[in-house]
């Protein structure tokens, strides 16, 4: 609004701009100095210290955490462990669950069948909604239920903020700001989570950067497939008393590499979009606190997991439903599911992955939990098998019947590493951002790299 | 000295926890203070709602609203993302710094780090240059205690003219002196005189000519005089606020009906 009229709004913030005038230039400065002097002399009238105990244990251990030799091994350390809890931990639980669900599977059907409901019934809401979902809580829960615990305690005893000290130097070089590291590590739980938590960046130009790049870290949704493909493709090659750390260690892998992206992203955008220099902070290292363990199973197992989960459960119901669709109507002899990847086939064989896995993506926009239980249901639909219940079975689906190699691994890791964000958090880029603009470009722009990576990965592989 | 034990019992057999029930309240309590002093934990406590704490600076970036009762009156708190000043124009700070202006809270509880007093009262002295009804929440005294440090409340009280009560928001103990006090403060049974700076006198001047002509430009604006440091200050968001005629629709939408409230808490679930 461009008002020339004379408004008493306009009057006030004239007159007050004359008034400034007469004023001392410093005159602020000495508001806030005089409020300062002021906080410390009633400060030092209200707290007595009686001993300086501030150099103990405490101050040791942060000495060693934050240290520039060891800061950065002890947070990939305890990084690793994490995901090693997780990966040894989830293997037979989710076995079971999955075991168990597809018992109940058969003998629902069978029952269905026995009551006379038509084949489509049946196939409709056992063999297509109902996979869906058992598919997602095996996969998704037993991980969930140990890595966000984990993850919780972490951020209860205040390593996060210290995680942001270790990594301040790299965002800094990167033209970002330091407490991105915060909101990368939301990330990990959850981008949207993540997007959201980028608002205790003040500087306008550094919360876009870490918007637009916490997809870059893994979420939740992703975790079960890294794992998956970790377990399959890297713990399968080691004797088994290793497999759980070498999946770990690939786990980690990924996750380094992300932050690579992240922070390759970051210089690339304060380079050219989003031009700047970085800016100061001031980060408090506040002490470390006794994480309270039944807070810690409230916030991690209801509001995180659950959260997570009903978000999944929802987002695959209709998914199941609609690979059932595509994989029971037929045109000319292929069902729709074989057409449609199928069509997408040469896409994908040229970026190291095939039509399969691309249209797997297409349908779980809306949330990436469900890619790997979309993909296998898309295979077994089309493929020999029926059932498959353990990562043996799974292998067997992926290597020997529909010709998976360490390349489709890879690119799948890098891929689901990279591409776009789902639906929810790109709704929040909008809402965070109000722009359509960025909304769009945090979508496309991980898109097009991970098409660029993945595809410069099969060429060079072949 | 059994104070803590009495404490905690008294809050739970007169404190009623009433979580996002928030259709009928009598009085609005607003929670502020720098990052991690333990606002949410607090919020907690007195709602019985979950609203996410975690040890580091900046967990709280929205308010979060929830309700109780204490003493047959119905409250709602209003928990504000941490901040250390309420100049800057972050995000967060801006979300606390408009709460504060036109929310028109009956009380601003300032949870305070009882090791770190000094650094602390900066935001305390800023806050009760926007508002009269401040009680100071001196929290953390076990770690204070831990680490040798004492805090004086009565003094610190004296000093600020606002009240000051020292708990462990943790544990409970303190929350029912902290409860009696905001009674007394939201009631009027206490009245508070808060330590102003003052300035010279020009800038007293300034801002006794500024104030008539916000309150003629904004009508109903509470805080006439803050705008006025404010605008003397040039800053350039309070201007633009001014102009446009969205600081009376602020003082407005701050009121607003709790059911977004409700929503937003469901929202932070994902956090």
């Amino acid at each position: 609004m461009t008002s020339t009229a004379s408004t008493p709004a306009i009057d006030a913030i004239r007159r007050a701009s004359t008034l400034r005038e007469t004023l001392h230039s410093s005159f602020r400065d000495e508001a806030v100095k005089s409020i300062y002097a002021e906080a410390t002399r009633i400060a030092g009238r209200a707290a007595h210290s009686s001993a300086d105990r501030r150099l103990g244990f405490e101050q040791r251990i942060d000495r060693l955490l934050t240290s520039p030799l060891f800061g950065l091994p002890i947070m990939a350390a305890l990084l690793a462990v994490v995901f090693w809890l997780t990966i040894a931990g989830a293997n037979v639980p989710s076995a079971m669950l999955a075991s168990g669900f597809f018992w109940f599977e058969d003998r629902a059907a069978a029952a269905f069948d026995w009551i006379g409901f038509p084949w489509w019934v049946t196939g409709f809401v056992w063999h297509g909604v109902y996979r869906g979902l058992a598919w997602v809580v095996s996969v998704m829960l037993p991980p969930m239920a140990i890595f966000f615990p984990l993850f919780t305690i972490l951020e209860d005893l205040g390593y996060l903020p210290r995680v942001a000290f270790n990594l301040d130097f790299l965002f800094r070089r990167a033209g970002a700001h330091g407490k991105q590291a915060l909101s990368m590590a939301m990330g990990f739980g959850c981008n949207a989570a993540g997007v959201i938590s980028t608002r205790v960046i003040d500087s306008p130009r550094e919360r876009m950067i870490a918007i637009l790049t916490n997809n870059f870290v893994p979420c939740n949704g992703r975790f079960p497939t890294l794992i998956m493909l970790a377990t399959i493709f890297v713990g399968a090659q080691f004797p088994p008393a290793f497999a759980s750390a070498a999946a770990a260690g690939a786990v980690m892998g990924v996750v380094v590499i992300g932050v690579i992206f992240t922070l390759l992203v970051s210089w690339l955008l304060s380079k050219s979009l989003l031009r700047g220099e970085a800016s100061a902070f001031t980060l408090e290292l506040p002490p470390y606190r006794r994480p309270g363990f039944l807070r810690i199973l409230y916030t991690s197992l209801i509001d995180r997991t659950l959260f997570v989960l009903w978000r999944a459960i929802l987002t695959a119901a209709p998914a199941g439903a609609v690979i059932w669709i595509l994989g029971n109507i037929n045109v000319g002899g292929t069902n729709l599911a074989q057409h449609s990847a199928n069509f997408l086939n040469p896409l994908g064989q040229a970026i190291g992955l095939d039509g399969v896995i691309l249209l797997a993506y297409i349908i779980a926009i809306p949330a990436n939990e469900i890619v790997v239980p979309t993909m296998i249901m898309v295979y077994m639909g089309t493929g020999m098998m029926s059932d498959v219940e353990s990562f043996d079975d799974l292998k067997r689906l992926l290597v020997d019947e529909n010709g998976w190699t360490l390349l489709t691994a890879v690119n799948l890791m890098l891929f689901s590493l990279l591409h776009n964000p789902c639906a929810t958090t790109i709704l929040t880029i909008y809402r965070e951002t109000l722009s359509m603009k960025w909304a769009a470009f945090g979508a496309l722009m991980p898109l097009s790299l991970a098409f660029l990576v993945t595809f410069l990965v099969a060429l060079v592989w072949w | 000295m059994s104070a803590h034990d009495c404490d905690s019992c008294a809050v739970r057999s007169e404190l009623a926890r009433m979580g996002v029930n928030l259709d009928r309240f009598d009085r609005v309590v607003a929670l502020a203070g720098n990052p991690n002093t333990g606002k949410s934990t607090l919020f907690n406590a007195l709602t019985g709602l979950k609203q996410h704490t975690g040890n580091w600076p900046g967990k709280t970036v929205n308010r979060a609203e929830g309700g109780f009762e204490f003493n047959h009156v119905r409250y709602k708190l209003v928990d504000l993302p941490g901040t250390y000043s309420l100049l800057s124009a972050s995000h967060d700070e801006e979300v606390a710094r408009d709460f504060l202006l036109f929310g028109q809270p009956d009380a601003t509880v300032v949870v305070t780090d009882a090791t770190a007093l000094e650094r602390n009262l900066n935001l305390v002295l800023q806050v009760m240059e926007v508002t009269d009804h401040v009680v100071v929440a001196v929290n953390l005294m076990d770690e204070a205690r831990r680490k040798g440090i004492g805090v004086d409340v009565r003094s610190l009280s004296r000093d600020l003219g606002v009240p000051a009560v020292a708990i462990v928001a943790r544990t409970g103990e303190g929350l029912h002196a902290l409860l009696e006090t905001i009674d007394g403060v939201t009631s009027g049974a206490v009245s508070t005189k808060p330590l102003r700076v003052k300035g010279t006198p020009e800038f007293q001047r300034a801002v006794a000519e500024l104030v008539p002509l916000i309150e003629q430009a904004a009508p109903g604006v509470p805080n006439a005089r803050w705008i006025a440091i404010r605008l003397l200050d040039g800053d350039a968001q309070v201007e633009e606020a001014l102009a446009s005629g969205r600081l009376a629709a602020l003082a407005a939408e701050q009121r607003q009906a709790p059911e977004r409230f409700a929503a937003q808490i469901a929202l932070e679930g994902a956090q």
